[in-house]
C-alpha cells in the first residue's frame, strides 16, 4: 500500500485540527486563525497532489488503482463495525479540486471578511466545513461517509446562520438543516437496510464491500414491495439524501436562502463542496443504482441491459430540476440568488449526466462547474464589495469600467457557464451530457429538458452581466475594484475554467479514462462517430439563441431607471410574477408540509394535555371524590350517630354532674333532706 | 481490596454522609454545599477502583457480596454489578457531583437539602447494585422519598402538584410492581432476580404459580400475564412508556434544575435498567405475548413526545419532552429485541442492546447537561426561561451559547458527539428486527433536530434582547462545572468502544439467555 493512501485520513484531519485550535482562540487572534485554517488546507492540497500522483497509472490496464486501509471503531455481539478510508481516482480527482478550489475561497475570504468582527471563528467554522467535506471524499464506509455529510451540514448550519444577528440568517439557517436532515432520514434508512442486507458498509473491502459484486448480487436478487429489487429500494433511499443536500426538486428550497451567508460561504457552499455532496455521493454508490438485474453484473453481457429504475429516477430528477430552477433564475434580481438557482440547475445537469452517461460525465461537469461556479460567485463577492454591499443587479450597471478584472473574470466564468464552445470547460462538460442523453435508451424527453435548460442557463447569465456590466452606473456610491487578495483567487479560478476542458474533450477524453483506468489516446475519429458533431453543432446553437434573445431583450437595459420592470415583466407579466416567485413553492409547502407538521404538533401538545392529562385527572378526581364521600360518611353518619350518643351521654351525665358540684354544703344539704326522708320514713314504717 | 465489600462501601458512603451533614450546625450550613460534593465524590474512588479490577471479557456478575439477613424469607443482601451496572454507576457518579456542583451557593436550607441529594445517591447505587428484590425495592423506593422532598420543598411556583404527581404516579407503579412480586414470593418462596430469571427459563415459574396461586378463575398462564403487567406498569411509568409519561414533563419543569439533572440523567435509566435486570429476564414469555403493542407504544413514546417537545414554550419543558422520546429509543431498542425471529440475528440483537444501554448512559451526560445550561440561564434572567423570552444571547454570552449549542446537537444526534452511537446501533438493529418501527421513528429524530434547532434561533441568534443585554457569560466556576460533560460528548463520540467493551460480553449473555 502506497504511503499517501495509507495516511490519506490526515487530509481532513488537519483541518479539522485547525478548527478545534482556532475555536479555542480569541476574537482578535484574526491573523493565527486565517494562518491555521489556510496553512492546514495548503497542506491538504499537497498531499492531495500526492493522493492524484499515485493514482494516476492504473496497476493493470482497464482496472483502477484503489487502495483501502481500514480500522475497526466498533465491536458488538460477535460481529465489527470497520471505518476505512479509500484512493481510487474519484477520491483523488475530488480531493485536488475541493483542496485547492477551498484554498483560493479561503485566501478570498481574508480579503472579503476583512472587517467582521467575528472573523476568527469565521475561519474556524470555514476549516470545519473542509474537513468535513473532505472526509465525504475519502470514506470507504457508508456510515463514515454518513458522519461527515452530517458534520458539512453542522458547518453549513453555522455559516449560513454567521450573521446571526439577522433573523433572516437564523431562520435560512435552520431551514437548510431541516431540509437537508429530511434527506438525511432517507439516507439514514438505505444505511440501516444495506447494512441489514449485506452486513457491511465499507464499499470496497477486497470482494466483500458492499458495492463488490457478491454484495450486488445479493442485494439485486431480493425482492421487496411491489417486486422492486432490494438495490432500488436502498438506492432511492441513498438518493434522499442526495437530494437534500445537492439541492434537487423538491428539496430545492434551502438553497436560494442559504445565500443569507457571507459571499465566499455562498461560494463554498455552492461551488466546491457542499452541493457537490449528493453528486459525489450518487458517484460513490452507482454500482447500486447501476445494478438492475443479475444479468448487469456480468461485465461483457451483450445486449446492454435497459438501465435501471434507480439510474432513471435520477435522470428524471435531474432534469426536472434543471429546467425548473433555470426557469426561476430567469426572473430574479439579487445576484447571488441568480447564481444559486444556476447551481440548482446545474446539479440537475450533473444529475443528468450521473444517468444517462455514468460517473465519468456527470463528474466532468462537477468538476469543471466546480471552478466557474466558484469563480462567479466570487466574482458577484467582488461586485458586492465594490458596490458596498448592494446585491440587486437593477441597482448596479455599468461596472465594466470601475470592474476590469472583476468583469474580465466574470465574463469568463458566464463564458463557461452558458457553454460557449470549444475555449471553455463549460462547453466540455455540458456537450457531453447532452450527448449521453440524445444516446438514451430510455427517452428522448431529458435530453429536449437538458437543451431548453442549456438555452435559459445562456439567456439568464447574460441578462445579469447586461445589467450588472453594462451601461450606466445606478449606484449612490462610486464602485471600486476589489483589493488583491480577492482578485487573484479569481484569475487562478478563471484560468482553470479555461484550462479544464482540455481533460474532457471527444478527442481526448483523459478525465472518462482516467476515472475508468484506461489510457487516453489522441484521436480525432471520434468527434464523426454517434452523432457527436451533430450533438456540438446543436449546443453551439442553443447558446447562440440564448445569448442572442438575452442581448435583444437586455443589451440596454441598464440604462433604464433601476425601478423600471423588467423587459420580459411588460410582455408576460403573469409568467414573470410566476417565475419571481418561484412557482411559489415555499408557499406551498407553508400551507401543506408545515402545516401538517404544525396540527401534528398541537395533537401531540392535546393528547398529553386533554386525553392522558384528562384520565389522569379524571382518575385522581375519582380517587379525591372516593376520599370526599368517605370522609362525608365518616362525618354525616358515623360521627354524627357517635357524637349523637355522646351527647345524650354527655347531657344525662349533666344532670348527673349538677349534683356532684363539689360544694360541701350542698352535700349536706342533699344528707340533711335525704337523712329527714329516711326518718318520715322509718317512722311512718314503724308506726304500723 | 478485591472488593469484598467496595459495592456496600461505596453504595453507603452519601448515606453516612447524609447524616453527618444533618448534624451540621446552623453557623456551619455553609460547609454544607462542599461537603456534599465531598461525600458525592468518595464513591468516584471506589467506581473507579471497581472499573480499574473490572474484567471486560466477563459477562457474569463481579465483585458480588451475598450475606444471609432474613433466611427464613428468602431474603439475603445480595449485591454484584456487570457491565450494564458498572456503566450505570459510573453514570451516577458523574452526573450526582455534577449536579451538586452546578447547585447554587445560596439555596435555602442548604444543609437538608444537601443531605436528601445524598440520600438519592445511595439509593440510585442501591438499585443499580442489588439483586435481591427485597432491599432493591427499599432502594428503589429510597430514591424517590429525597426526590420528592427535594422538589417539593425546592422547586418552582407549581412544585407541589408537580411533587404530588411524581410521588403518587410513581409510587403507583411501585405498589403494583410490590403486589406482583408479593405474589410471586408466595408461589416460588424466592426474591433472588438471578434465581427467579433461572425459574422463568426452566419453567419451574410457572409451575409454582400453577401450584400456588389461584386468582377467580384465571389460568396460570394469564396470572403470571397479569404479574407480568404489574411489574410492566412499576417500570413503565418510571422510564416513562407513553401513556404513562404525563408527570414527568410538569416534574423536571417544577423541580430545580440541578434536581431536574439527576432525575433525568440518572432516576429515568432506573426504569430501563429495570426492564434489562428485572422484566426482560424474569418475564420472557410474557414480554413476547405482548411485544407489538409494546413496540407501537414505543414509537409512540418517540413520535408523540418529539411533537410534544415542539408545541412547548417553556425550556424546561421541551428538554423533558425530549428526555421522553430520547428513551423512547431504548425501549424502542430493548422490545425489539425481544422479537422471536428466524435465525438468532445475534448480531443485531446485539447492536440493538449495546445501543440501549449506550443510550441510557449518553442520553445521562447530555440531558443533564442541558437541564444545567437552562439552570444557568435561569439564575441570570431570576427565573424566567421561555423560548420567546429571549434572543441574541450568542453576542452577549457566546461561551455559554457555544457550550450548550454543543449539547443541543450532542442531543440531537449529531454524528461525531456521543448521542450519535446509540441511536445508530440502536436503529441498526431494531431495522432488521422490525423495520416498520424503526422506520417511523426516523421522524422522531427528524422533530427532535427541529425543536432543538428552534431554541438556537430564537434564544441565542437573532437582534439582541436588549432586556438581556446586560447578561453575564459563564464564570470560571460554571465553565469548570460543565468543561468535563463536554469533554465527555466529544469522547465518547469519538471512541465510544470504551464504553461498548464494558457493556458487550453483558449483552451477548443477556441475549443468549433471554433466546433460549
Amino acid at each position: 500500500m502506497t504511503w499517501i493512501a495509507k495516511n490519506l485520513w490526515l487530509i481532513p484531519v488537519l483541518p479539522l485540527v485547525a478548527a478545534g485550535l482556532s475555536a479555542l482562540l480569541k476574537q482578535s487572534q484574526r491573523r493565527a486563525a486565517a494562518s491555521l485554517a489556510i496553512g492546514s488546507l495548503a497542506i491538504s492540497f499537497l498531499l492531495a497532489c500526492c493522493a492524484f500522483a499515485a493514482t494516476l497509472h492504473a496497476p493493470v490496464h482497464g482496472e483502477v488503482f484503489r487502495q483501502t486501509p481500514s480500522f475497526t471503531w466498533l465491536q458488538f455481539g460477535e460481529s465489527s463495525l470497520r471505518l476505512g478510508t479509500v484512493l481510487d481516482p474519484l477520491t483523488a480527482i475530488m480531493l485536488v479540486m475541493v483542496t485547492f478550489v477551498g484554498l483560493l475561497i479561503f485566501i478570498y475570504s481574508t480579503g472579503y471578511m476583512a472587517h467582521d468582527k467575528n472573523f476568527t471563528r469565521f475561519f474556524c467554522f470555514l476549516a470545519l466545513f473542509a474537513a468535513a467535506m473532505l472526509g465525504i471524499i475519502i470514506s470507504n464506509n457508508l456510515l463514515l461517509l454518513f458522519i461527515s455529510w452530517e458534520l458539512v451540514g453542522l458547518a453549513s448550519y453555522l455559516l449560513i446562520g454567521f450573521w446571526y444577528h439577522k433573523p433572516s440568517a437564523a431562520a435560512a439557517a435552520k431551514k437548510a438543516f431541516i431540509t437537508t436532515r429530511i434527506g438525511d432520514m432517507g439516507f439514514f434508512i438505505g444505511i440501516l437496510w444495506l447494512y441489514s442486507q449485506t452486513g457491511t458498509l465499507l464499499f470496497y473491502d477486497h470482494g466483500n464491500g458492499c458495492l463488490e459484486a457478491t454484495a450486488l448480487t445479493k442485494l439485486v436478487s431480493t425482492t421487496t414491495l411491489g417486486g422492486m429489487a432490494v438495490s432500488t429500494a436502498i438506492a432511492l433511499l441513498i438518493f434522499c439524501g442526495a437530494i437534500g443536500k445537492s439541492g434537487q426538486v423538491p428539496l430545492h428550497v434551502w438553497l436560494p436562502d442559504a445565500m443569507e451567508g457571507p459571499t465566499p460561504v455562498s461560494a463554498l457552499i455552492h461551488a466546491a463542496t457542499m452541493v457537490a455532496a449528493g453528486v459525489f455521493l450518487v458517484a460513490r454508490c452507482y454500482p447500486i443504482f447501476e445494478v438492475s438485474s443479475i444479468a448487469s453484473l456480468i461485465r461483457f453481457g451483450i445486449p446492454a441491459p435497459p438501465p435501471s429504475l434507480a439510474i432513471q429516477v435520477v435522470t428524471w430528477i435531474g432534469a426536472i430540476t434543471a429546467v425548473f430552477a433555470a426557469l426561476i433564475a430567469v426572473a430574479q434580481t439579487d445576484i447571488k440568488r441568480i447564481l444559486a438557482y444556476s447551481t440548482v440547475s446545474q446539479l440537475g445537469f450533473m444529475m443528468i449526466g450521473l444517468g444517462v452517461g455514468g460517473v465519468a460525465v456527470g463528474m466532468f461537469h462537477l468538476i469543471t462547474h466546480a471552478f466557474f461556479k466558484a469563480l462567479l460567485f466570487l466574482g458577484a463577492g467582488s461586485v458586492i464589495h465594490g458596490c458596498h454591499e448592494e446585491q440587486d443587479i437593477r441597482r448596479m450597471g455599468g461596472l465594466k469600467k470601475f470592474m476590469p478584472l472583476t468583469f474580465a473574470t466574470y465574463a469568463i466564468g458566464m463564458m463557461a457557464l452558458s457553454g460557449v464552445p470549444l475555449f471553455f470547460s463549460g462547453f466540455w462538460s455540458k456537450d457531453e451530457i447532452l450527448h449521453a442523453a440524445h444516446n438514451w435508451s430510455v427517452s428522448q424527453i431529458p435530453f429536449y429538458l437538458a437543451a431548453f435548460g442549456a438555452l435559459l442557463t445562456a439567456f439568464y447569465m447574460t441578462r445579469q452581466v447586461c445589467y450588472v456590466f453594462l451601461g450606466q452606473n445606478k449606484s449612490h456610491h462610486k464602485p471600486h475594484e476589489s483589493p488583491r487578495v480577492m482578485t487573484v483567487p479569481l484569475t487562478i479560478l478563471a484560468a482553470f475554467t479555461i484550462l479544464l476542458g482540455i481533460i474532457g474533450t471527444p478527442v481526448w477524453p483523459w478525465f472518462e479514462t482516467y476515472l475508468s483506468g484506461h489510457h487516453a489516446t489522441f484521436d480525432f475519429a471520434r468527434l464523426t462517430e454517434k452523432e457527436t458533431l451533430s450533438t456540438m453543432l446543436l449546443s453551439v446553437v442553443i447558446v447562440a439563441v440564448g445569448i442572442g434573445s438575452a442581448w435583444a431583450i437586455y443589451s440596454k437595459v441598464s440604462l433604464k431607471p433601476a425601478d423600471a420592470a423588467d423587459p420580459l415583466e411588460a410582455i408576460q407579466p403573469r409568467v414573470f410574477n410566476l417565475l419571481r416567485n418561484k412557482f411559489f413553492i415555499d408557499e406551498l409547502y407553508a400551507v401543506t408540509v408545515l402545516r401538517l407538521n404544525a396540527v401534528l404538533t398541537q395533537f401531540a401538545d392535546w393528547l398529553d394535555q386533554a386525553v392522558w392529562g384528562g384520565i389522569v385527572k379524571a382518575f385522581s378526581s375519582l380517587a379525591i371524590g372516593l376520599s370526599w364521600l368517605s370522609r362525608t360518611v365518616d362525618e354525616q353518619v358515623v360521627n354524627l350517630g357517635f357524637n349523637q350518643g355522646c351527647e345524650s351521654v354527655r347531657d344525662s351525665s349533666k344532670a348527673v354532674s349538677k349534683i356532684q358540684d363539689g360544694k360541701i354544703q350542698h352535700y349536706l344539704r342533699y344528707i340533711g333532706i335525704a337523712l329527714v326522708v329516711l326518718a318520715l320514713a322509718l317512722i311512718w314504717g314503724c308506726r304500723s | 481490596m478485591s472488593g469484598p465489600f467496595l459495592i456496600s462501601l461505596l453504595t453507603f458512603t452519601p448515606l453516612l454522609g447524609g447524616l453527618v451533614l444533618l448534624t451540621l450546625k446552623r453557623e456551619e450550613q455553609k460547609l454544607a454545599r462542599i461537603f456534599a460534593i465531598i461525600f458525592s465524590l468518595i464513591p468516584a474512588i471506589g467506581v473507579l477502583a471497581l472499573w480499574s479490577k473490572f474484567s471486560n471479557g466477563e459477562a457474569g456478575l463481579q465483585f458480588s457480596e451475598r450475606h444471609p439477613w432474613i433466611p427464613s424469607l428468602g431474603i439475603e443482601y445480595f449485591v454484584g454489578i456487570d457491565g450494564l451496572g458498572l456503566l450505570m454507576m459510573l453514570l451516577t457518579t458523574i452526573v450526582v457531583p455534577f449536579a451538586l456542583f452546578s447547585t447554587s451557593k445560596e439555596i435555602a436550607n442548604p444543609k437538608i437539602h444537601f443531605a436528601l441529594y445524598l440520600f438519592l445517591q445511595t439509593g440510585l447505587y442501591g438499585t443499580f447494585t442489588a439483586l435481591n428484590f427485597f432491599h432493591w425495592f427499599i432502594f428503589w423506593e429510597l430514591s424517590l422519598v429525597p426526590a420528592f422532598f427535594l422538589i417539593k420543598l425546592w422547586g418552582g411556583p407549581e412544585r407541589t402538584r408537580a411533587a404530588y404527581q411524581f410521588f403518587v404516579y410513581t409510587l403507583l407503579g411501585s405498589v403494583a410492581m410490590l403486589l406482583a412480586f408479593l405474589a410471586i414470593f408466595s408461589a416460588t418462596g424466592v426474591f433472588d432476580f438471578i434465581q427467579l430469571a433461572d425459574a422463568a427459563r426452566s419453567g419451574a415459574l410457572a409451575a409454582a404459580v400453577e401450584n400456588k396461586l389461584t386468582l377467580g378463575s384465571f389460568s396460570a398462564e394469564q396470572i403470571l400475564f397479569i404479574l407480568f403487567l404489574g411489574v410492566l406498569l412499576g417500570f413503565a411509568v418510571k422510564v416513562p412508556l407513553f401513556p404513562f409519561h404525563t408527570w414527568l414533563p410538569a416534574t423536571y419543569a417544577e423541580a430545580p434544575s440541578s434536581v431536574s439533572m439527576t432525575l433525568t440523567g440518572v432516576m429515568s435509566k432506573m426504569g430501563v435498567y429495570g426492564f434489562l435486570r428485572i422484566l426482560l429476564p424474569i418475564f420472557p414469555e410474557q414480554m413476547r405475548a405482548a411485544l407489538t403493542p409494546l413496540l407501537w407504544l414505543a414509537v409512540a413514546t418517540i413520535v408523540f413526545s418529539a411533537y410534544a417537545a415542539y408545541a412547548q414554550k417553556d425550556l424546561k419543558r421541551i428538554i423533558a419532552y425530549s428526555s421522553i422520546n430520547h428513551l423512547g429509543y431504548c425501549l424502542l431498542g430493548l422490545f425489539a429485541v425481544m422479537k422471536s425471529t428466524e435465525g438468532d440475528l445475534l448480531s443485531e440483537k446485539a447492536a440493538a442492546l449495546n445501543g440501549v444501554i449506550l443510550q441510557m448512559f449518553n442520553h445521562g451526560i447530555t440531558a443533564s447537561a442541558l437541564f444545567c445550561f437552562v439552570g444557568i440561564l435561569e439564575k441570570r434572567s431570576g427565573g424566567i426561561r421561555g423560548l420567546n423570552d429571549f434572543g441574541g444571547l450568542r453576542k452577549v454570552a457566546p461561551v455559554f451559547c457555544g457550550l450548550m449549542g454543543i449539547s443541543i446537537f450532542s442531543s440531537l444526534g449529531l454524528p461525531g458527539l456521543n448521542g450519535f452511537v446509540g441511536e445508530f446501533l440502536i436503529f441498526k438493529g431494531v431495522f432488521s428486527l422490525a423495520s416498520w418501527a424503526a422506520a417511523i421513528s426516523t421522524l422522531g429524530l427528524l422533530i427532535t433536530a427541529i425543536f432543538l434547532l428552534t431554541i438556537l434561533q430564537k434564544v441565542f441568534s437573532g437582534p439582541v434582547n436588549q432586556k438581556w443585554a446586560g447578561l453575564s457569560d459563564l464564570t470560571k466556576t460554571e465553565r469548570l462545572t460543565v468543561a468535563p460533560a463536554i469533554a465527555l460528548m466529544f469522547l465518547f463520540g469519538i471512541f465510544p468502544q470504551f464504553l461498548i467493551g464494558i457493556i458487550n460480553p453483558t449483552v451477548v449473555a443477556m441475549l443468549q439467555r433471554l433466546n433460549f
